[in-house]
């Protein structure tokens, strides 16, 4: 599908949605999205047969400093049956940074959206396991946020037994 | 004989559940290439459940690439899959020039493709050597490393650098292909295929390797997609989905070659599938060096590309533009794109947002085997602990690109 005609067809399937430019947008489509009903919104994304975005390329998150609502995060689709893509961008505030989890809808957001925990602190509800998991448990603050500073030092942990206290959940709670 | 003691522990039935042991592996352990920590729970020596630790070679990619301008950033995209630098670098470069508006010359993108592939080939030289060494078949591996030092060589003659290459720049590449390069190409190819014959012969029927990797590992089609497998990963469930393919760039339309597959989604269909694989490489580098067509190598807009040396020790415009692009660096019109090429492992995105400076607001790669790590949990549940090496082996985790 053309992106004209799948940003026309996103229209038609979500009245909430709404497309940015194409122009601007270097010929990509990019909606944006509430963050009520997120999680209901791309499962109609991924079950409907004209989108049918089997695929969640990846998620990350951008930090407009000075902007409100501060975050936006993204969310790249991709339909291996038609072989398109849709950008979708939802904003959150930073008093509240706080976005329904998509790992109920694709398992490959289980552990980006860990990352984006992780580095940019926004927090996904209703994720099974969201903890850091590119930094370490003791890590203070979010380092891909614009007003961490650079050159940050972090405090040394204290000494962990790992067997006594591991910070990893028990068996079958991990997924 | 005596009786035993009355104080002797009972023989506990192996099979009793509820015994479950702790143990840690890695994250520096000899037999996995890389840098990663495996929490396990076992029973026995089966994995009842495994929680996979990466972030040991987090250096902050995103964020380093947010402090320099554009061309600065092409040094970091080498270090992050470090198997296969030029394909990061072309990735890196396809995505700023389609956030800048640049078409590159046709030349240039010839170029590309023949380093991408070039790369490419180094990069499953890497995977399937290291994976056939570490279930002891240490010849086959080594012979691949030859053939990997035959392309380096090639790289080297090309770029300069075996491994930290930098090779493209925004709008174009460093400097020209070697004259005798289709030559070079054809006797190291020669070398390579007979080398990559050689590992079939020993490998792909050997009762040892077969044991080791079929049914190992395995995943069906519609939970690698679940899970965001792109790549070999992907191909080897059956889903014949290459970014080249899909979504043509630079001139893949222009060449004839095929997505191999495989059936059964195990390491088994992984190893073959990437052993085809830089079969078609060598076929589309072929192709490429037929069809090269002379002309520039690189775009002539002063907004992107430095001036030559003689504009810049010669002349006062030539000196301030150079100064104005090294120092602010380029001016990318604001906006955001997400490009995709197909990495080694997969599917590698940069999603870059520009508010209009001469540095980047934001990068984001999308790392192919990041998903894969992900999806690793899943592949080893209910497996035996020695299946962990040959699963995380085809899975080909490059710690600079996962980590970041």
């Amino acid at each position: 599908m053309t992106p004209e005609a799948l940003l026309e067809r996103v229209a038609a399937l979500l009245p909430a949605a709404r497309a940015l430019p194409l122009a601007e947008m270097r010929g990509q489509a990019v909606v944006t999205l509430p963050r009520e009903g997120l999680a209901e919104a791309l499962t109609a994304l991924r079950d409907d047969p004209d989108t049918r975005f089997e695929q969640l390329t990846d998620v990350t998150a951008v930090d407009y400093l000075g902007r409100t609502p501060r975050f936006e995060v993204v969310y790249q689709l991709h339909s291996l049956a038609h072989r398109h893509r849709l950008r979708v961008k939802v904003a959150v505030d930073e008093a509240d940074a706080t976005v329904p989890s998509a790992a109920p809808v694709w398992r490959s957001a289980l552990w980006a959206e860990r990352e984006v925990f992780d580095l940019m602190g926004v927090r996904f509800a209703g994720h099974p396991d969201l903890r850091r998991i590119l930094m370490y448990a003791g890590f203070e603050g979010h380092p891909l946020r614009k007003d961490y500073p650079l050159m940050r030092r972090q405090p040394l942990v204290p000494e962990r037994d790992p067997i006594a206290q591991p910070w990893f959940p028990p068996a079958g709670g991990a997924r | 004989m005596t009786e035993p003691a009355a104080h002797a522990p009972a023989v506990r039935d192996p099979h009793e559940p509820g015994d479950i042991m702790d143990i840690q592996m890695g994250p520096s352990h000899p037999a996995s290439h890389g840098t990663i920590k495996f929490n396990l729970k076992l029973d026995g020596e089966t994995i009842v459940d495994v929680d996979v630790e990466i972030g040991y070679l987090h250096r902050g990619f995103e964020k380093m690439c947010e402090q320099f301008t554009w061309n600065h950033c092409f040094p970091y995209a080498d270090r992050l899959n470090y198997a296969s630098p030029l394909l990061n670098n072309v990735g890196f470069a396809l995505a700023v020039e389609a956030l800048a508006g640049i078409e590159v010359p046709e030349r240039c993108q010839y170029i590309r493709v023949i380093v991408g592939e070039l790369s490419r080939i180094c990069d499953h030289l890497t995977c399937l050597g290291m994976g056939a060494s570490e279930i002891g078949a240490i010849s086959a591996g080594f012979y691949m490393i030859e053939a990997r030092e035959l392309l380096y060589d090639l790289v080297e003659a090309i770029t300069g650098a075996r491994l930290t290459v930098t090779y493209c720049r925004l709008g174009g590449v460093m400097k020209d292909l070697p004259e005798d390069i289709a030559e070079r190409c054809r006797g190291i190819f020669q070398q390579t295929r007979r080398i990559l014959a050689d590992c079939e012969r020993l490998l792909i029927r050997n009762r040892i390797f077969v044991d080791r990797m079929m049914g190992v590992g395995a995943m069906d089609r519609a939970t690698a997609i679940d899970w965001g497998l792109t790549g070999p990963l992907l191909r080897a469930t059956g889903e014949a989905y290459d970014v080249r393919r899909a979504h043509p760039y630079l001139v893949y339309d222009r060449f004839d070659f095929e997505v191999p597959t495989g059936t059964r989604g195990d390491n088994y269909d992984r190893f073959m599938v990437r052993l085809a694989e830089m079969h078609q490489s060598m076929r589309i580098v072929e192709q490429a060096l037929a069809q090269l067509p002379p002309g520039p190598i690189r775009i002539e807009d002063p907004r992107y590309v430095l001036p030559p040396k003689d504009q810049v020790y010669g002349s006062i415009e030539g000196l301030m533009n150079h100064f104005k692009l090294v120092i602010e660096g380029q001016k990318v019109p604001a906006g955001e794109v997400y490009v995709a090429t197909e990495g080694g492992n997969g599917e590698l995105g940069f999603y870059l947002v520009s508010d209009g400076s001469g540095r980047p607001y934001r990068v984001r790669v999308r790392p192919p085997c990041f998903y894969g790590m992900a999806a690793l949990g899943d592949m080893l549940r209910g497996a035996m602990v020695a299946d962990i090496i040959t699963t995380f082996g085809q899975i080909n985790m490059i710690g600079g690109e996962c980590d970041r």
